[in-house]
């Protein structure tokens, strides 16, 4: 497991903001997050087989009462931009955790494009990016990003810095 | 029960079948995929429980996984087209995982595009969805093709399940006259939130 005492705090809060649903594509940044969801009963995790099916499942979360936060890396925004039309036309309160790829002492060159264009692909479609480099930065933006979501029923994807997730080690 | 060449030879209607599932519902959510899905749940009863969505093609299961979800007292169907489900063919292997007990998806299969000039879609050319919702898992997976046969899966929809249901309904070709819903996804939104005694913002 990754040292990432953060997860635990992003967790704790939107625990505390009343999440009771989360949607993911297995991710190593996010590795401990999700099994901190995951060993929750009283959360719903969701695994997907790609990650705009997630941007779905928010939306019907949200018809039914439930607060949602959705967990990718960045190769998924690609996926989930024709879905982004759902939350932004219907005003759907979105809270996405995008972990980035492409950017920070990144081996794999097959993840330099979509990691050039996550933030301009969000931005063109209407999801509002605010990205953290920091621990410290990121609960705190995880924390507005939330209620931009929740209470001002904003579309939102924290951009989580590979900076901060480490270097891939092999 | 499933027909060897996919293209619908079904004497079936697509707004008497969705009339026929839809009538007594009770306290039925439901979700209706873009396009001739949605024209047939509003011509049924425009109703505040029902979601219509116009676009996020491939959505519409997995916005009944969500609603299903966040409800779990309540069933959740959601009504979409061949076409559209088999732009979300991954959600079916989702949705079996998930398992959720209150959820039926139903597809008015014609075998076609309607809404681009009735192309041949994949169902039109032998691929069977109910064998791929079969595959993945679904509790309870049939194919129908005449209105008696939809009476009696409405019955079933509203009577409790071990996991989700999956239901096709092979339909005629025929071009119906549309009936068409409001298109303001936020109005939907809040008239179904609404209903359901939530807060609206």
């Amino acid at each position: 497991m990754l040292e990432c005492h953060w997860s635990v705090e992003i967790y704790n809060h939107l625990k505390a903001a009343g999440v009771r649903q989360v949607a993911y594509v297995p991710d190593a940044g996010h590795a401990q997050l999700i099994e901190l969801f995951q060993a929750d009963r009283d959360i719903v995790s969701t695994v997907l087989t790609t990650e705009e099916e997630g941007i779905a499942i928010a939306a019907g979360a949200w018809l039914g009462g439930d607060r949602s936060v959705l967990l990718m890396q960045s190769s998924g925004v690609g996926n989930c931009i024709n879905m982004l039309s759902l939350a932004v036309i219907g005003r759907f309160p979105l809270l996405m955790l995008v972990t980035m790829r492409g950017e920070w002492a990144e081996f794999n060159p097959w993840q330099v494009p979509m990691g050039l264009a996550t933030e301009t692909c969000l931005g063109a479609v209407g999801v509002r990016c605010m990205r953290a480099e920091a621990p410290e930065a990121l609960v705190e933006t995880v924390r507005s990003a939330a209620k931009l979501a929740y209470e001002a029923d904003q579309q939102v994807a924290v951009i989580i810095g590979q900076r901060m997730i480490g270097e891939k080690k092999w | 029960m499933v027909s060897d060449i996919g293209e619908a030879q079904s004497a079936l209607g697509r707004r008497d079948a969705v009339a026929e599932l839809l009538q007594q519902r009770g306290d039925l959510l439901v979700v209706s995929g873009l396009g001739s899905p949605s024209y047939d749940v509003h011509a049924a009863g425009d109703e505040a429980g029902n979601y219509y969505l116009w676009g996020a093609m491939g959505s519409a299961a997995l916005v009944g996984l969500g609603l299903a979800q966040a409800c779990r007292q309540r069933k959740v169907v959601v009504i979409t087209g061949d076409g559209e489900q088999l732009m979300g063919l991954g959600g079916l292997a989702t949705i079996a995982v998930a398992r959720p007990k209150n959820l039926t998806i139903v597809v008015i299969d014609n075998g076609r595009y309607g809404e681009t000039g009735m192309q041949l879609s994949h169902t039109g050319l032998r691929i069977d969805l109910a064998r791929i919702a079969a595959a993945c898992g679904f509790a309870d997976v049939r194919t129908v093709d005449t209105l008696s046969e939809v009476s009696q899966l409405r019955r079933t929809m509203h009577q409790d399940a071990t996991g989700p249901r999956f239901f096709v309904l092979k339909v005629t070709a025929d071009v119906v006259e549309r009936s068409l819903p409001f298109r303001d996804a936020v109005h939907g939104k809040n008239r179904f939130r609404a209903h359901l005694g939530l807060p609206v913002s």
